[in-house]
């Protein structure tokens, strides 16, 4: 393999591994946060597409309007949603708020096909986004220099949110025991609340981002990112912060560079991320970088 | 008040299944009305969701349309029952048997897509209800069913048309094929054109590489990048509207500039939409153009069709139209809407004037009919040539 050709196939993993980054971080926050696995946070970002498609076909908004609104309402939705499907279950064992998160998840999906039908529709790409650049004999998208950036951005204000503010060291306090916080006089269900509206943020980005590199969305676009970001999550350490963007990042380049190098073994790609989840959990359950910073959030 | 929350979350999400449930069972069959006798009951089975839901939903647009002008046969009033396959296999196994024993059909129309057809057909064989289907091309089909037939033609020979317009009007002495290995249409349709188009350059090594990608994926860059670097003359690349659509625009950003062919699955507005510029100039095999109507029934169809629904008929449109009509046919001749005469009279369908074309169906159930090569032109497919079989 050329260098050129080599160069290509890395471009296109940090590409693709961005995006799950991107999706993960928001995961891995409501689990560090809650401990909950929130599986409908793929169904938020099909929503958040959708909100954007409509926002410029509807209401014929320019486009970093409807994006800006659709963040906004996705953020609302996912606030919504805690309130009615998770925070009666508060008191419940933990498995059936993960129940409730799968049905929620089943449930956005089929209110997406019967509002927005089954068809898929096709996704508004700017220009400037979608302008490629050939460097060194290596194409790249504008896009796919822009969805790393806002992954590290989002990386370092999540950061910035959690351990140096007032309202994160109450999601450390609450992620540590209910209870005690309480006594800490720190609003517990106004701190879940926030940290879902967060997490449904992230969600949101991700899915703009994602509809924006592979602008095609129906009702189940969020499943296949959801399933491995998931993934990604649970390599880089679920809870820890930095270690979703490394577990996205990872896994990202590793499905590409495996169907690079083995082209035959193609069709196996998912495959190759769930085996990568059944050995983390085998082997490394904390993840990468769990061990470390697990304890701390 | 804990309580009520959960009440109300579980009511929520009752109301959505019982919506959906409804929306793909028989609310959206014709008639509405239970009359026992006086009706005779024809199930659909098609995907009107997931990652086919365009293809069902024109195929759908025919059926409707030929129910809409023949609604009647032996004096008796056709119902038409629809159930959702989801572009799912085990989904249009389940279809197939909730429409012969739910609601009863005497004889079902499906599926696009030859996967879920290869799916539902074991499920139709075994209760001995004969089924048409419309558009799915692998030969497998129809292979070692007695009930199942079909109104087009079979992928052997789309395979074919497209590797001679590869090899005959585009010059191309090498290809590369990327197909959806989880799709038997995909794989068989690559197949079939890989035989043909090493028949034609004479060589074994004109096939560079064959690359999969799995039901699902999204990013195509890693067997793209590897294509741009073997550096084919043409990319066949047989798969469904949407996916094929996100590769060809994915491999324009990469800079691929060679011509992308592919199969019939490709002719929905969707493809146009999502591929936009990068579609340009793509090459596609199909049943049908309006532009190339053989039959009086096709001039006739095209006109109500238009009238109907304000757009030219595409292929799936006519095929569901005829599958319709053949099995309106079949019951005629039979003089009966038992199962069984209806499936030995479609057995003897010969000379059907269809609106795709003159339908005779062969020992398999398989129609023999010509193919239209079709070309993406200003965000327009163009007819562009017709191939017959020989």
């Amino acid at each position: 393999m050329s260098l050129d050709l080599f160069f290509q196939h890395l471009a296109n993993g940090i590409s693709l591994g961005s995006l799950y980054a991107l999706i993960a971080i928001g995961y891995t926050m409501v689990y560090g946060i809650l401990r909950l696995i929130n599986f409908a946070h793929g169904d938020l970002l099909m929503m958040a597409a959708y909100m954007v498609f409509y926002g410029m076909l509807i209401f014929s908004l320019p486009w970093w309007l409807s994006v800006i609104l659709a963040v906004v309402l996705t953020a609302a939705l996912g606030a919504g949603i805690e309130r009615v499907a998770y925070r009666p279950l508060r008191d419940s064992p933990r498995i059936s708020v993960l129940i409730s998160a799968i049905g929620v998840s089943f449930f956005l999906e089929n209110l997406g096909t019967v509002l927005f039908g089954g068809r898929a529709k096709a996704v508004y790409q700017p220009e400037w986004l979608a302008a490629t650049h050939n460097i060194g004999g290596v194409s790249i998208m504008t896009l796919a220099l822009v969805i790393p950036a806002v992954t590290i951005l989002l990386l370092l204000a999540l950061s910035y949110l959690v351990y140096r503010t007032k309202t994160g060291m109450a999601m450390r306090a609450v992620s540590r025991d209910y209870d005690t916080a309480r006594l800490m006089g720190i609003d517990v269900d106004r701190i879940i609340s926030f940290t879902f509206v967060t997490g449904s943020t992230l969600a949101a980005v991700g899915g703009i981002m994602w509809a924006l590199r592979y602008p095609q969305i129906h009702p189940f676009i969020g499943v296949m990112p959801g399933l491995k970001c998931f993934i990604a999550a649970v390599f880089g350490g679920i809870g820890n912060i930095p270690g979703a963007v490394l577990g996205g990042f990872l896994l990202g380049i590793g499905e590409i560079m495996l169907v690079a190098f083995f082209p035959d073994l193609a069709g196996y790609r998912d495959a190759f991320a769930f085996v990568i989840l059944i050995l983390t959990l085998l082997f490394r359950p904390t993840g990468l970088l769990g061990e470390k910073i697990a304890e701390k959030v | 008040m804990k309580k009520k929350g959960l009440v109300l979350a579980l009511a929520v999400m009752l109301v959505s299944v019982l919506t959906l449930a409804g929306c793909g069972g028989t609310g959206t069959g014709g008639g509405g009305e239970e009359a026992g006798e006086d009706v005779i009951r024809i199930g659909v089975y098609e995907p009107m969701t997931g990652d086919s839901a365009a293809g069902g939903q024109m195929t759908w647009e025919g059926i409707e349309l030929a129910n809409e002008l023949y609604p009647e046969v032996l004096g008796k009033k056709i119902q038409l029952f629809l159930e959702d396959n989801k572009t799912d296999k085990s989904e249009a196994a389940n279809a197939v048997h909730r429409l012969i024993e739910h609601h009863n059909v005497v004889a079902i129309i499906g599926s696009y897509g030859s996967s879920m057809s290869m799916a539902g057909g074991p499920v139709a064989q075994e209760k001995g209800i004969p089924v048409v289907g419309c558009s799915p091309t692998n030969p497998l089909v129809t292979r070692g069913n007695d009930y199942y037939f079909r109104v087009c033609f079979i992928d052997p020979f789309q395979g074919r048309v497209m590797a001679q317009y590869a090899f005959e009007d585009l010059g191309a002495d090498t290809a590369v094929i990327i197909r959806n290995v989880a799709d038997d249409y995909a794989v068989g349709l690559g197949n079939y054109f890989q035989e043909a188009f090493v028949e034609f350059t004479g060589s074994e090594d004109s096939i560079l590489a064959v690359l999969d990608y799995q039901k699902g994926d999204q990013d195509f860059t890693a067997q793209l990048t590897t294509v741009k670097n073997l550096n084919p003359d043409v990319i066949f690349a047989p798969g469904t509207y949407g996916d094929s659509a996100l590769m060809i625009r994915q491999a324009r950003e990469l800079g691929i500039t060679q011509p992308f062919l592919g199969g019939d699955t490709w002719e929905a507005p969707e493809f146009i939409e999502v591929g936009g510029e990068a579609v340009e100039g793509v090459a596609l095999s199909t049943h049908y153009s309006p532009e190339a109507t053989v039959t009086d029934a096709a001039k006739e169809f095209v006109k109500v069709y238009t009238e109907k629904f304000g757009k030219e008929p595409n292929a799936f449109a006519a095929l569901g139209f005829d599958a319709y009509m053949v099995i309106l046919d079949a019951i005629e001749r039979a003089g009966s809407a038992e199962p069984q005469a209806i499936r030995d009279a479609l057995a003897a369908t010969e000379n059907f004037e269809g609106v795709t074309g003159i339908i005779t169906l062969d020992e398999n159930g398989d129609a023999t009919k010509s193919a239209v090569i079709l070309r993406v032109e200003n965000g327009e497919f163009k007819y562009l040539t017709t191939v017959n079989p020989n």
